[in-house]
């Protein structure tokens, strides 16, 4: 807390003197109202003054006349304060988060940078109005009361001195062993949601299994669970209003009689007593504030540390200084350019120390204008491996190159605009098909849109909409079937002309006709940027599908994050027993034979490569018995 | 597009089934869920009544503790006062009268005090087992609805009514009823003892008080509207924190970070004006409220005063102005507590009745009384002139015949929403046919009973569930009583057992929600596992689309083809493996079985199939 308010408070040190300020004058005020009411009855009925007590009645209401006019000044201050700050750290930790590197995104988790950014800021908001509001307040009231009362007899004010540490330790004892329940039921409560929700989309398989029973008798002990923790806190909670009032009484009790003997001997006046019985008030009211700010001030404090912790992250991946890389000349005519469009030199990569490597020296090079395909199983590090290149994750050994330059040394945005990613889920943000089209380029033109959206296989049904590219886009994209989206997203990376493009399983809802027609779609760009004197684009394409990868220039092969066998689709074929077994399990008969030009059992379960399969000395198989 | 690649056999039956008014609809028809004609609040109160009947012991004591707590809190002043007017001026303090009245106070707050914590502590039980009790049932209702009932609503709508509904209920029926009747209490029972002191003034503070309750009432119109602009605001930035955080690292990959940043500066910035507004409005309300109760104290002063002295408007005692100044604090405080309460009791309320509608929701036909147990199933089943529709007018199934001998392999084929789904559905009697006769081994489905039914089948679909627990009991989940020799072997022939060994945990590594991090094969090697254990006669297996990596695919295919080995099966088949080896090719359209043979038969025959075939497995 103390942290966040020193690097965000500094804007607003004036409200926070100066709204204070203005609400001690009203705390000053109701200190004194007690000791007027004194004057009043003393200096009144004592002598029997009509007069006197209006113009004491008169002094109270000039006083809270002036009371609430300072307040108001300190409300506002408190209002600039706390918003002006809130606004800043959302604004600062909006940034940062921006900044970020995936490695960051995925310690930190996607739904609890959103709770940071928005609860945690928002607790943090709410303790710093309070703070300029009452951290003043209540704390000063509470003192001054016991100061006043003992101002004017000590031998009384020793009752304040013993009720009020009284009531603080009551508090403090009953808050500390509240607060670590309140986690406990929070988190059974979660519990009880988890397994309705288990209920409800498992309901086929419980019922088939029949276990309604089971099911049931989990819930009610979870339900019970909950219930019987929620009363223990109830039972510990509910003392604290009673045993507050019962304290503050017992003073009073205490102060009667003691003031009795006072007044008796002169000390005091019948006036001072009544005072003391309201500050009495006072002070405990007080102090029942000051235990709730404690509480805000608490739970700011574990968000003000949240919120401090993404501050303090530094990201991984930065490009301070790199200057612009020069992209390759365009090589129309000589497509075999000396620098290769993307090579990776072994490239290793793993999620934390320790774990194993979710890339594992991975050495390949791509030509300019030339296709990779890359297979492998959920989990055998495609998707990380391409997330290499523009330079989501760092290569923890090893190195990736792009146009020769390695991605280390370029500047991210640039690096960005020359790698386009269709990630492997389909989302889209809400707005219309053009927003979210023009990401990579705000600039383009309708044409432009149009271009990408014919290569996409898309433009048909952004055609049928009403509005075209105004079309609107529900938030994920929800209006839009999964197919569609996908579509959409494809055209998204097309927009701005990168040189590279990424297609991180991003066909997978298309039919395989569609899925043909775009990699056709995108072969024939590529060769007529070539033609026209760009860059050629170089895809790279992730899938589980042979058929989307089969005529790629070349195809990696993944298994467990390593290479298993890298080469063209007959070079593989004959090669590479995994992509073999996974050629089987996904193509026809016919396809596999007309290949091999033998015949094959394609559905054997474990097949003997084909007498005289034609071997390529070029196609690299790392995995024994390849 | 392909029909065959699109997923999803929930979401295709999901999607047959909405759209539709007709079901047992929570809110039946057009009417809002929870519709107040259909829920009164003279029913809601007396079926909640009935809630509360088994805790009437913790009821009633809840409501007289707080009656009597109440009174004796407003009895103090009155005795402080005395007290003070006891306390006279040097040398005529009555210490006689003093001692008892002292003493009296003492036993007075101490018996408030505990009833104030005996009436806190038997609300809390109260509302607590109350909303255990409703929670429990509406969760048992749930397990009895018909599936129907279960795909066509929301899940998080359902979820809603059993966990926070249920809590709105507790929260605000129960402690809003107590706080609602302790505040009445407290505003008569004040009146009373003012009364019974002096009319007059009593007058006095009756009419100066609701001046801050107007004051209350004029700030919070206020700022209401500040308050409104400032929740939209903060809706807008929080949908873009929604979305764009969400999508961080496409954000990341795209370089689109500083566009955001322009997007999320800008509604940064109103929702600073906004805010700014709001809270200031709102922080008016509690120094408000104390001015007018500051002012009202000054006015009861002096008119107390004045009357100490001169008898007009009210004869009193210091002590007496003392009394009349601490019920002019506390008097205004119940009508505000009352005000907010009555907001939370409407919303409890509405909770009650959505509550209500789910629990008043027609459950699925129990068992007949004459059914008989399915024991030791062969798995002969027979589809006799089946129809079905989940809607009414939208037929799904026409006159399905199926003969299937024990060990027989069916693979069933077609488009999207031809039905493929619905025939588990009903085999399991998730959902009861409209016309024609399903039987098993030879006698009619609807003769057994339904948990003897579904013992007989082992049912395997693509949208893996597996729950929040162990892997071992996870497996086990069909047969608990397995012991971990028997889960291991199902393992092993599920070809599953080689990744869970190299789990940190083993057998015993808890899955997180959602199958946690496993990969959509694994899960669903799992669920073989599970099935492989129970030894089911007859198997209903959906086979995955595309979503399962190829290596993992072949071990689940392996692992299907055991598992189907002399059992009779029906599989909604995407694999060209799983069709070509079955025995018989069901091929639905349109809710019909258009061609039935094996694979090479139906190719030759050239018909629909065929050209699915192609458009499937040919480029």
């Amino acid at each position: 807390m103390i942290e966040l308010l020193r690097r965000f408070g500094g804007k607003f040190r004036r409200y926070m003197v100066i709204g204070p300020a203005c609400k001690l004058i009203e705390v000053i005020f109701d200190l004194l109202t007690p000791l007027v009411i004194a004057q009043m009855i003393d200096k009144g009925i004592g002598a029997h003054d009509v007069n006197a007590v209006i113009h004491y009645g008169m002094l109270l209401a000039a006083m809270a006349v002036i009371g609430i006019s300072f307040t108001l000044v300190c409300q506002k201050m408190a209002a600039l304060t706390s918003q002006g700050m809130g606004t800043d750290i959302r604004g600062a930790l909006y940034e940062h988060i921006n900044k970020l590197s995936y490695a960051e995104l995925d310690r930190f988790g996607t739904p609890s940078l959103i709770t940071r950014i928005t609860n945690d800021v928002n607790q943090v908001q709410l303790a710093v109005a309070l703070g300029v509001r009452m951290l003043i307040r209540w704390p000063f009231l509470a003192v001054g009361s016991m100061c006043a009362a003992l101002a004017i007899d000590l031998k009384l004010g020793m009752i304040f001195l013993i009720c009020t540490p009284a009531i603080g330790l009551v508090f403090w004892f009953v808050m500390a062993r509240c607060i670590p329940y309140y986690k406990q039921l929070q988190a059974k409560l979660d519990r009880i949601a988890l397994i309705c929700r288990e209920g409800l989309s498992g309901t086929r398989v419980v019922r088939a299994f029949v276990r309604e029973d089971h099911e049931r008798e989990r819930f009610a002990q979870a339900a019970d669970d909950q219930a019987h923790t929620a009363i223990a806190v109830g039972k510990l909670s509910s003392i604290l209003n009673p045993v507050t009032f019962l304290v503050m009484n017992l003073g009073v009790c205490a102060i009667l009689w003691v003031g009795g003997i006072q007044v008796n001997v002169g000390e005091l006046t019948q006036g001072q007593v009544m005072a003391f019985v309201n500050y009495m008030t006072q002070t405990l009211t007080s102090i029942v504030y000051v235990a709730n700010l404690v509480v805000v001030f608490t739970k700011a404090s574990a968000s003000a540390s949240r919120v401090n912790e993404v501050l303090n992250c530094v990201p991984s991946i930065t490009d301070e200084n790199n200057e612009p890389v020069a992209l390759p000349q365009a090589p129309a005519t000589d497509v075999d350019a000396p620098v290769p469009a993307l090579s990776l030199s072994h490239a290793s990569f793993s999620f934390g120390a320790g774990a194993a490597n979710a890339v594992n020296d991975v050495t390949l090079e791509l030509p300019l204008g030339k296709t990779l395909g890359i297979i492998g199983g959920t989990g055998s590090g495609k998707s990380t491996l391409v997330s290499l290149i523009p330079r989501l994750y760092d290569a923890g050994t090893g190195s990736v190159s792009v146009m020769g330059a390695d991605v280390r040394t370029w500047p991210l945005d640039q690096l960005r605009r020359v790698v386009a990613t269709v990630p492997q889920r389909a989302s889209l943000v809400s707005g219309t098909i053009r927003s979210n089209l023009t990401w990579r380029d705000e600039a383009a033109t309708d044409e432009d849109l149009w271009a990408a959206l014919d290569m996409a296989q898309a433009s048909e049904f952004v055609r049928n909409k009403p509005k075209g590219l105004d079309a609107p886009v529900e938030a994920g994209g929800k209006n839009f079937s999964g197919g569609q989206r996908q579509r959409l997203t494809i055209a998204r990376a097309l927009v701005g002309s990168p040189q590279i493009l990424i297609m991180d399983d991003s066909a997978s809802a298309l039919d395989f006709k569609t899925d043909a027609a775009l990699r056709h779609a995108i072969r024939e760009r590529s060769m007529r940027g070539a033609a026209e004197g760009g860059l050629p684009l170089t895809t790279v394409i992730v899938s589980q599908r042979v058929s989307t990868v089969r005529d790629a220039d070349m195809i990696c092969v993944l298994d467990h994050g390593s290479v298993a066998g890298l080469g063209t689709h007959d070079e593989l074929y004959a090669t590479c027993q995994l992509y073999r077994e996974i050629c089987q399990s996904q193509l026809r008969r016919e396809e596999l034979e007309g290949q091999q030009g033998s015949a094959v059992p394609a559905l054997a379960p474990s097949p003997v490569p084909a007498p005289g399969a034609p071997t390529a000395p070029a196609s690299v198989c790392a995995k024994e018995g390849c | 597009m392909n029909p065959y690649t699109s997923s999803g056999s929930v979401a295709t039956m999901t999607a047959n089934v909405s759209g539709n008014d007709n079901l047992n609809d929570l809110g039946d028809g057009p009417r809002q869920p929870g519709d107040p004609e259909r829920y009164p609040v003279g029913a809601v109160t007396r079926r909640l009544m009935g809630y509360v009947r088994p805790h009437r012991i913790s009821f009633t004591a809840s409501f007289v503790s707080a009656a009597i707590s109440v009174i004796l809190q407003l009895y103090t002043p009155i005795l402080i006062g005395e007290g003070i007017d006891l306390i006279v001026a040097t040398g005529q303090v009555d210490f006689d009268a003093l001692l008892p009245l002292v003493t009296k106070l003492a036993l007075v707050v101490v018996g408030a005090a505990a009833f104030q914590w005996l009436q806190g502590y038997c609300v809390n039980r109260l509302s607590y087992e109350t909303v255990r009790d409703m929670r429990v049932e509406a969760s048992d209702k749930l397990s009895r609805m018909p599936l129907s009932f279960i795909d066509s609503h929301a899940h998080g709508d359902l979820m809603g009514r059993v966990v926070n509904d249920v809590d709105q209920v507790g929260d605000g029926l129960l402690q809003g009823f107590t706080q609602l009747f302790t505040g009445v209490i407290t505003i008569v029972g004040t009146l009373a003892f003012m009364l019974s002191i002096n009319l007059t003034m009593t007058l006095v503070v009756v009419l100066v008080t609701p001046l801050s309750i107007f004051a209350a009432g004029a700030i919070a119109k206020l700022s209401n509207k500040s308050f409104t602009a400032q929740q939209r605001i903060q809706g807008q930035l929080g949908g873009h924190i929604e979305e764009y955080v969400g999508e961080q690292k496409l954000v990341d990959a795209f370089a689109y970070g500083p566009n955001a940043q322009q997007r999320f500066d800008a509604l940064n910035a109103e929702l600073y004006i906004a805010g700014e507004r709001a809270q200031f409005m709102g922080s008016l309300s509690n120094p408000g409220t104390r001015f007018i109760n500051n002012i009202i104290y000054a006015v009861v002063a002096v008119i107390g005063c004045v009357g100490v002295i001169t008898g007009v408007p009210a004869a009193l005692t210091v002590g007496g102005v003392q009394i009349f100044l601490s019920y002019a604090n506390q008097y205004t405080k119940p009508f505000n507590e009352v005000t907010n309460v009555i907001t939370q009791i409407q919303t409890a309320y509405a909770s009650a009745r959505r509550m209500f509608a789910l629990l008043d929701a027609r459950e699925q036909e129990p068992d007949a009384p004459d059914a008989v147990e399915l024991a030791a199933p062969q798995g002969e089943v027979t589809f006799a002139h089946v129809d079905f529709s989940y809607v009414p007018d939208r037929r799904l199934l026409q006159d399905i015949c199926i003969e299937a001998k024990p060990g027989m392999r069916f693979a069933l084929v077609g488009p999207t929403g031809c039905g493929k789904t619905t025939l588990i559905n009903l085999l399991l009697r998730f959902y009861d046919i409209d016309a024609g006769r399903i039987a098993v081994d030879g006698r009619s489905s609807r003769d057994y009973t339904r948990a003897s039914l579904r013992r007989a089948f082992g049912m395997v679909l693509q949208d893996t569930w597996l729950f929040e627990g162990t892997v071992a009991d996870n497996i086990a989940y069909g047969c608990p009583g397995a012991t971990r020799e028997q889960v291991v072997e199902a393992a092993k022939r599920a070809h599953a057992h080689k990744f869970i060994v190299q789990l940190p945990g083993g057998y015993d590594t808890v899955i997180g929600e959602d199958g946690g991090t496993f990969s959509q094969g694994q899960k669903q090697l799992l669920c073989i596992a599970r099935v492989m254990l129970t030894d089911p006669a007859i198997l209903l297996l959906d086979e995955a689309t595309s979503s399962i990596d190829t290596r993992t695919e072949l071990q689940v295919q392996a692992a299907f083809d055991e598992l189907m080995a002399g059992r009779t099966s029906f599989v909604v088949a995407h694999r060209l493996s799983t069709i070509r080896n079955a025995d018989c090719i069901l091929v639905m359209r349109d809710g019909q079985i258009i061609e039935r043979g094996t694979h090479d038969e139906l190719l030759a025959a050239g018909g629909f199939y065929a050209e699915l075939y192609r458009s499937q497995f040919a480029q």
